[in-house]
């Protein structure tokens, strides 16, 4: 997750998807995000992934990812094939999930209104910008604060932390 | 500018600088507690870190109970790995089938919580140790590695929204019934990013199990954490449990809230919330109509003794619904003897209930009760999600225990004043 344009056919689904609908807690006996991927989304569309392609995208309404704080949600989407997901807005702790394991998670109020299921969208880091391929529309969304952009950065929480342990400064302040 | 109870304690837990909202910090981390679903996450990415040994095993805590006693070969092989990392790390705090419990339940239970601690846990229900005065909040299994690994956490500091209780409830109003009518007030993502305090004069009414199970569902708002300030009946709960000194913090009088909720507690009924979210919330008079297959009482909104205890004084006597299966699980080992000595058990299997080894069970329809499709349960849990307790067709109603007993008896949503004649 950096500064590539992504580019993908949408998944659309409403608000308040939440965990149990992203993975249910049936699946939580494993870490495996191939193993969980083949039930992602299963609560909210039991078709989903068995239809799903590699470097697809979900679009989604308020509230994304609430409920648990199971990684096993970012992970089964990950191990799905999802690229990222745009949301009108998301749940705090799935935010942070999908930042720390480096799922492309981007906040971009009217972009459920934006576009339909099937649609091609382009999001563009770099412009801070996703365009729908298919319509011409085109929604901003808000650059990460500098921390979480560190963390991008890095390519996830854990190789900050190497990064920083390795380098004996991980108490410096953020 | 004052600050928030909640600002206060992250300030504290970042070199005592003062903290603003909106901004990031790297904070202290007092308690790391994950559970057996979350501590195989976060032991695959501990071992990425690089860490060869966790910073402070005293400060970590690890709890089996979501699929405990073991459901299936799959689990099984997680707890073993869970267990395994415990002994290698030398965390002490390991709970295993016998002496284990809901996470939530155990924590507070054992101790391991002071009012001023900043508190993670790989679960979202982690909020519940707010109602001792903490600051407590959820995180991914990511974060768990990262603060096993420094002692650390990231936090954005969030805003406060002030949550005002006045009045005395009901006799059949508790804890569930006033996070429920908060929870409506607000929506599910009403405090999205932010911390709830609970205050007002009713705060002092409220027993310490109310308590927990106000800021036990924080998260169903949305929120990072929910914290009530600690007083005598947080004091008179941690006596005997821990030695530690409390540190108590209070909002100052021009702390700055993002928002003010107020409500009056002496108005409200026994609420009920439908599905499939926590916000779908009615009075229990209005669906008395609902039928049920299935009542849950337990897990770590509502399986404290005194939720144990109203929901027994309700089946005194009485028999469960020939349509209803009703399953109560005490949430840990010292409430399940407390209500064994209580008679509590005795009555809820005399009415025809069965019950159950401290387990979340099913609360997140892991075992010990998953619903087949279309059918109906009540549960005193946090949760009424699609397919929440089982099949993505089934159907969730969350109440108090007085509620959830009740209806149990005439196998119907049902206000408890009924079954007991009043």
């Amino acid at each position: 997750m950096g500064d590539e344009t992504i580019r993908g056919r949408v998944w659309k689904f409403g608000d308040h998807v939440d965990t149990d609908l992203i993975i249910p807690a049936t699946y939580l006996d494993t870490t495996d995000p191939e193993r969980l991927g083949r039930h992602a989304m299963e609560g909210a569309d039991p078709q989903f992934a068995a239809n799903v392609r590699r470097g697809d995208v979900i679009v989604a309404g308020a509230n994304f990812g609430c409920g648990s704080s199971r990684e096993h949600a970012p992970l089964a989407l990950s191990g799905a094939g999802v690229a990222c997901v745009a949301a009108e807005s998301f749940a705090r702790i799935f935010f942070r999930n999908a930042i720390n394991l480096g799922l492309p998670v981007f906040e971009a109020p009217g972009i459920h209104g934006a576009a339909s299921q099937g649609d091609v969208l382009e999001i563009d880091p770099a412009r801070r910008e996703i365009r729908n391929v298919t319509t011409g529309a085109a929604v901003p969304f808000s650059p990460y604060p500098g921390f979480i952009q560190s963390i991008i950065a890095a390519g996830g929480l854990i190789p900050l932390v190497r990064l920083r342990l390795g380098e004996g400064r991980f108490h410096e302040s953020v | 500018m004052g600050a928030t109870v909640t600002e206060k304690i992250l300030a504290a837990h970042c070199g005592g600088k003062s903290v603003e909202p909106g901004g990031f910090i790297n904070a202290s981390v007092d308690l790391m507690m994950a559970n057996d679903v979350t501590a195989p996450q976060a032991i695959r990415e501990f071992l990425r870190t690089g860490a060869a040994r966790v910073r402070d095993p005293g400060k970590i805590v690890l709890i089996s109970d979501h699929f405990t006693p073991n459901r299936n070969v799959a689990s099984a092989q997680q707890v073993k790995l869970v267990r395994e990392f415990a002994a290698g790390q030398g965390i002490e705090h390991f709970y295993d089938v016998g002496r284990t419990g809901v996470c939530h339940v155990i924590v507070p239970e054992e101790g391991y919580v002071s009012p001023g601690d900043l508190v993670i846990g790989a679960d979202s229900h982690t909020c519940t140790y707010g109602a001792l005065g903490a600051f407590a909040t959820g995180v991914g299994g990511t974060d768990m590695a990262a603060a096993w690994a420094t002692g650390e956490i990231w936090l954005r500091v969030p805003e406060t929204i002030r949550v005002v209780y006045h009045g005395e409830p009901g006799e059949w109003v508790g804890g569930k019934d006033i996070i429920l009518e908060t929870i409506a007030r607000m929506g599910v993502d009403g405090a999205r990013y932010r911390a709830l305090e609970f205050t007002g004069d009713a705060v002092a009414r409220l027993s310490i199990y109310d308590r927990f199970t106000i800021a036990n569902m924080a998260i169903e708002a949305g929120a990072k954490n929910g914290v009530f300030e600690a007083d005598e009946k947080t004091l008179e709960y941690l006596r005997g449990r821990t030695g530690r000194k409390p540190v108590i913090f209070a909002s100052d009088p021009d702390a700055a809230f993002a928002d003010t909720v107020e409500i009056e507690v002496a108005a409200l009924t026994p609420r009920v919330a439908c599905p499939s979210l926590p916000e779908n919330v009615k009075p229990v008079d209005e669906l008395e109509d609902v039928r049920l297959d299935q009542v849950f009482i337990g897990s770590c909104t509502n399986g404290w003794l005194s939720d144990l205890r109203a929901a027994a004084r309700v089946l005194k006597g009485k028999r469960v619904h020939a349509g209803v299966r009703l399953i109560v699980i005490p949430p840990s080992p010292a409430i399940y003897l407390r209500a064994l000595k209580e008679g509590l058990i005795e009555t809820f299997i005399e009415a025809g209930g069965a019950v159950g080894s401290p387990t979340c069970g099913p609360c997140l329809g892991g075992h010990m009760g998953v619903l087949a499709e279309g059918e109906t349960a009540l549960a005193t849990t946090n949760r009424n999600f699609v397919g929440r307790m089982g099949h993505p067709g089934s159907f969730v109603y969350l109440s108090g225990p007085a509620v959830a007993a009740a209806s149990a008896v005439t196998g119907r949503i049902t206000h408890p004043g009924r079954v007991c004649g009043r």
